[in-house]
């Protein structure tokens, strides 16, 4: 068996990509070329892509349809705003009690929940982010109805590194034996369970770990955002994720991304007039899903394996 | 809550919004019994019945009836565009593929509608006089007679529909099997356009009897009772037409009892929680059977 390092070229290539990105976007904001505007978008693309990617291992990766995923989001943001602005704990910690305490939640309503198929199970997330929404907004300690203030703790380099460490961690998920088995779950449940795998473990699990990215993201949220409130994460910001995921097709880690790119830069530049993004968006859904109901990428996902020699295909 | 004389009002509050959510409800079960689709902009159907209820009665000076009877026609037109352009194409799609579709033609509805009347709320004119009847220190307002009495004759209608006509029956065959049903004769696509149409025909009823009772309308009035309208179909058991009309009134009246014991912020968990709890427990519902699914 030949050995896979982890450091092999088409990894250093990816890393040396990263950097490079990382380093010219730094760049431009500490010599202030870029407007503060430009930095916002850049790090809800943070958020977005984080979201994204963890609802499209749930929807796209597992095949389970969850609508609810602004829910675990919702947790994530408060837990770490509480962190934050009541215990002064560091980012890191912040951010961490978000993912967790979210994951929890998800691990909690995932296990009876999942049991359910299709169109009911979607029905069921939905209503739990509304729950959730609604629990947040009569809780005085959470500031209730109004909100909560937070203040900005979080700065790009932390929101890029916090992405990339998660897109890490799903798309290494995605590609082990557990990924392997989600997958199955997802091309025909029976058929999986025949051959032997737990599908109600891998559900859960899949659904546990979305809702923990789900936390992490809404954690890099309140902590950039000054001021969070339940409403935020109503069942639209759900759908807007969802969006994302379909847009770039429902199994591709790169299509997520690419969809939370684009519908994030959208949704900024036509920020002034809100119902006509909301239009837009629609129709979007709509014909995607008429003409191309696969996504932009399918299932498929964009790599560096093109670069490679033939013979180290597959190796990575 | 004192006494038993304000359970019993609450009741009756109860029983006209929850026979609004009965009608949407119809609408939702009728559908997903045909197409097995959640159609998602069946709420938002509802508030195009309520524009145009508010347009009827404001603009063309329409009484009640003549009013709820246009906005019935148009919204049925509507149901019907809806369902030839964006969910007949996808009739053999995956069930994700149409279900996102349908959220797309409920974002689309609303925020469209938004951008055509603007979103500021509008004032539901006063179509009812003010007569309340004191029947043993229970209030009934004249317009909630109505509401109530409208809606059980539209449930009736549909009933007989339902049972005794020709288009009745081939709905039944179809959501029964529809390649047998196609098989037999059945214009499945007519039967589904007019499943369509009387659904949205029924909610767009519903809409105007809520703009009557909340008041005010806006472009976003239709997402909360749409959802809690499908948690009546769910509680019912999706696809069963009695089943809807049940579930809406037990819901109506869960959600005036618990706003009753002074806990409004809570209503709309409450409903999500009825949901979730019937969905775990008896997925198919209060009137469902339980079948198991065939490999």
């Amino acid at each position: 068996m030949k050995r896979v390092s982890i450091l092999n070229r088409k990894n250093a290539l990816t890393l040396f990509l990263v950097i490079v990105m990382y380093a010219v976007i730094q760049g431009l904001i500490v010599t202030d070329i870029l407007p503060p505007l430009y930095t916002s978008t850049l790090i809800q693309v943070c958020v977005y892509v984080i979201l994204a990617a963890s609802l499209n291992l749930i929807n796209g990766i597992t095949g389970q349809f969850s609508i609810g995923h602004a829910g675990f989001m919702a947790i994530g943001a408060y837990l770490a705003g509480i962190v934050s602005v009541k215990f002064h704990g560091p980012l890191f910690l912040s951010l961490l009690v978000g993912g967790i305490v979210a994951a929890v939640a998800g691990f909690i309503v995932g296990l009876p929940t999942l049991r359910l198929r299709g169109d009911y199970l979607a029905i069921a997330t939905l209503g739990l982010g509304q729950i959730v929404m609604i629990i947040f907004q009569n809780i005085d300690y959470f500031g209730g109805a109004a909100g909560m203030q937070v203040g900005r703790h979080i700065n790009w380099s932390w929101a890029f590194w916090v992405t990339i460490i998660s897109l890490v961690v799903i798309h290494n998920f995605v590609n082990s034996t557990h990924g392997r088995a989600c997958i199955s779950v997802r091309e025909n449940e029976i058929a999986a369970e025949a051959m032997g795998v737990n599908t109600t473990k891998y559900k859960v699990l899949a659904f546990t770990l979305g809702a923990f990215f789900a936390g992490v993201a809404g954690g890099i949220y309140s902590n950039y955002m000054y001021f969070i409130q339940p409403t935020t994460f109503n069942f639209l910001t759900s759908f807007n994720i969802l969006v994302m995921v379909v847009l770039g097709g429902l199994g591709s880690m790169t299509g997520s991304i690419l969809g939370a790119l684009i519908m994030t830069v959208l949704n900024v530049a036509l920020s002034g007039i809100p119902s006509l993004r909301m239009v837009i968006t629609a129709l979007l859904l709509i014909i995607m899903m008429l003409f191309r109901p696969s996504g932009l990428m399918g299932t498929k996902e964009f790599n560096l394996n093109f670069l490679e020699k033939k013979g180290e295909r597959n190796v990575a | 809550m004192h006494s038993i004389t304000e359970l019993l009002q609450q009741l009756v509050y109860g029983l006209s919004l929850g026979s609004i959510y009965a009608l949407i409800a119809l609408g939702y079960t009728m559908v997903y019994g045909i197409v097995k689709l959640i159609n998602f902009a069946h709420g938002d159907v509802m508030m195009v019945g309520a524009y145009m209820g508010w347009i009827a009665i404001t603009v063309f000076h329409f009484p009640f009836f003549p009013a709820i009877l246009f906005a019935m026609i148009v919204a049925a037109i509507a149901g019907i565009i809806i369902e030839r352009t964006a969910y007949k194409p996808l009739r053999n799609a995956t069930r994700i593929a149409a279900l996102i579709t349908a959220i797309g033609v409920s974002l689309f509805l609303e925020y469209g509608g938004m951008l055509v009347v603007g979103a500021q709320m509008r004032t539901y004119p006063n179509v009812f006089p003010e007569t309340m009847y004191n029947i043993g220190g229970i209030i009934f307002k004249f317009g909630d007679i109505v509401m109530l009495v409208t809606a059980l004759v539209l449930m009736l209608l549909l009933h007989f529909t339902v049972q005794y006509t020709k288009i009745g029956k081939a709905m039944r065959a179809s959501s029964f099997d529809m390649e047998a049903a196609l098989l037999m004769g059945v214009n499945v696509n007519t039967t589904i356009s007019a499943t369509f149409a009387i659904g949205s025909a029924l909610a767009a009823a519903a809409g105007v009897l809520y703009g009557i009772y909340f008041n005010s309308i806006d472009p976003l009035m239709g997402i909360t009772p749409g959802l809690k309208a499908f948690v009546a179909a769910v509680l019912g058991g999706i696809g069963i037409i009695p089943g809807a009309m049940v579930g809406g009134l037990v819901l109506g009246i869960t959600e005036s009892l618990v706003s009753g014991f002074g806990a409004s912020t809570w209503r709309d968990a409450v409903a999500f929680l009825i949901l979730i709890l019937v969905l775990i427990i008896k997925p198919s519902g209060l009137f469902g059977k339980n079948l198991r699914e065939k490999v």
